[in-house]
């Protein structure tokens, strides 16, 4: 049954050294509080997986917090290039970067595989394409019926799995809405998992019977971290704030930048500090 | 003729090439323009889906990322990126793909992955994303980028999503039956493989370009098909219209962004 955390407590619980860790979130509810919770509490030599690591994975890979990372699209969306990305990959700083690269059917497909308690995921994919010559977790399996060659790659098995939610209860279970992206699959692949959610209330109330829902049962750790999401979104709530995407460009281009811009308001700062940016405030507050 | 800019014509272009019988997988960018533009002109009932899983969105104003709000409020529904990829985009229901690149070479195929080595990069990119199995799912794809050396280049470091691969019948001989690159759409011409070899030929040139200035903005001797056409100059309307959902789109995306996280 999900526990009721502050985060910092939830993390220091579920997030070890060495861990394997998945933070998901296709655009929409980043979990950004909980991963500058992340950095806070020094976590090293983490193996990050995340189909689009965006700004988010940019800070922890330019804090030095990450031995590897697992994705496939390394981005920062609409704008350009993620520079603490790019200054690992290319120049090694501030540590050599293990990478891991899919595609995002692949990606979508192994966490699918992860949740249903499989080995690896199949998917008529990557045909002519050239990572299969650089990854060489991207393999391939002959259908037995058929004997059509099909690519296979390794499920995804996260140590500890990171989202956050619209919504739970007292009990922990939650509610997902707007874009679901993966979070469902890659919370039921991992071991353990935290949720940040924007409220928490005494009645959940799904609004159809197909909501998506996680189970407080298998849910490790519930967190209230209202606009923890931000600069992403929670749809009902707030609203992406394109123009930080925008500005956080600059910011991550310089190595010093970056540092001072990561003391001020990741390692100076605390998760209640997100709270300003969660505009709408529902009755059903809890 | 009203005036309008090469980058307008482009989208103007690639907007025409779409019509309302199409099932859409749109690229973030300059597809997402002249998918939302075709929608807007002459193709109301055509139907966008983005890889973050909204099906038959209709935003007011263009997305910056690939899942912003605005699609998931306007589409007609959303799923699971896994369901996205598994059941709609493998399960062959999307009728052409939009996908735009970093660098292309003459047979279609797209690199968005690396320049240079890929264990030592010069320069790294963001990476494929949806785009290789876009590129293999979709009945057609369109492609649209601007016509520069560094875009389209002879042979490229990393091939990211295959177009045609070496040329000829490479795609048929890897089991594929989608027909792959069917046109790409620059901002001074239109391309299209040839029938052959599929090598990428220009069949339309834009109202005031040159032949020799798209050979020089080209990075392989490019080839120009017997009949070439120009292309019509953008009418009113499409200009108005891509005009009014550009300055929506900025209006939407200003703001200082210094309030920090």
């Amino acid at each position: 049954m999900a526990r009721i955390l502050p985060l910092a407590e939830a993390v220091a619980e579920n997030v070890r050294d060495g861990d394997t860790v998945a933070m998901e979130g296709f655009t929409h509810l980043i979990p950004y509080a909980a991963g500058h919770e992340v950095i806070r509490q020094g976590r090293k030599d983490l193996f990050l997986i995340r189909m689009t690591p965006d700004i988010l994975y940019d800070q922890l890979i330019g804090v030095g917090a990450a031995r590897g990372m697992k994705f496939s699209w390394g981005g920062n969306p609409g704008v350009g290039s993620l520079h603490r990305f790019r200054d690992a990959v290319e120049n090694q700083w501030p540590r050599p970067l293990d990478i891991e690269e899919h595609s995002h059917a692949a990606m979508a497909n192994a966490y699918e595989a992860g949740a249903a308690n499989l080995p690896f995921a199949m998917l008529r994919g990557y045909i002519g394409a050239d990572l299969p010559k650089v990854n060489p977790n991207i393999r391939s399996v002959t259908c037995p019926f058929t004997g059509e060659v099909l690519a296979a790659v390794p499920a995804i098995r996260p140590d500890v799995t990171i989202i956050h939610a619209q919504r739970a209860d007292r009990q922990g279970n939650v509610l997902i809405e707007g874009i679901v992206g993966v979070q469902k699959e890659a919370v039921l692949a991992a071991r353990r998992s935290i949720v940040t959610v924007e409220e928490i209330v005494d009645e959940l109330s799904p609004p159809s019977p197909n909501s998506v829902l996680l189970p407080g049962w298998a849910v490790t750790a519930v967190v209230h971290v209202p606009g923890g999401a931000f600069p992403s979104y929670a749809h009902g709530y707030y609203p992406r704030n394109n123009a930080f995407y925008i500005r956080w460009d600059e910011i991550a281009r310089d190595r010093e930048a970056f540092t001072a811009w990561i003391k001020e308001n990741v390692l100076d700062a605390r998760p209640e500090d997100f709270a300003r940016h969660a505009a709408k405030k529902s009755p059903k507050a809890a | 003729m009203t005036d309008f800019t090469p980058n307008e014509m482009m989208t103007i272009a690639a907007a025409r090439a779409l019509s309302n019988d199409d099932v859409c997988f749109v690229g973030i960018g300059a597809p997402s323009a002249a998918c939302n533009v075709a929608r807007l002109t002459h193709a109301p009932d055509i139907t966008l889906i983005y890889e973050s899983g909204t099906v038959g969105t209709k935003p007011d104003v263009l997305p910056l990322s690939i899942g912003d709000g605005e699609l998931c409020d306007t589409a007609l529904f959303t799923v699971s990126v896994p369901e996205m990829f598994r059941y709609w985009l493998q399960g062959g229901r999307i009728t052409t793909g939009f996908l735009g690149g970093a660098q292309i070479d003459k047979f279609a195929n797209l690199n968005t992955t690396v320049v240079g080595p890929y264990d030592h990069p010069k320069v790294r990119l963001p990476g494929g994303g949806g785009a290789p199995e876009i590129a293999s799912n979709c009945g057609r794809i369109f492609i649209t980028m601007a016509l520069t050396k560094r875009g389209f280049v002879e042979k490229l470091p990393f091939i990211t999503s295959m177009g045609h691969g070496e040329g000829g019948n490479h795609r048929e001989r890897l089991g594929l039956t989608t027909r792959g690159p069917t046109r790409v759409i620059t901002d001074l011409c239109i391309l299209e493989p040839d029938p052959e070899t599929k090598e990428l030929t220009v069949v339309s040139i834009h109202p005031g370009v040159g032949r020799d200035r798209i050979i020089e903005n080209c990075g392989w001797p490019i080839k120009f098909a017997d009949a070439v056409i120009e292309t019509p100059a953008p009418t009113e309307t499409e200009l108005a219209v891509l005009r009014d959902i550009n300055t929506r789109t900025k209006k939407a995306h200003e703001g200082t962004g210094k309030e920090a996280a």
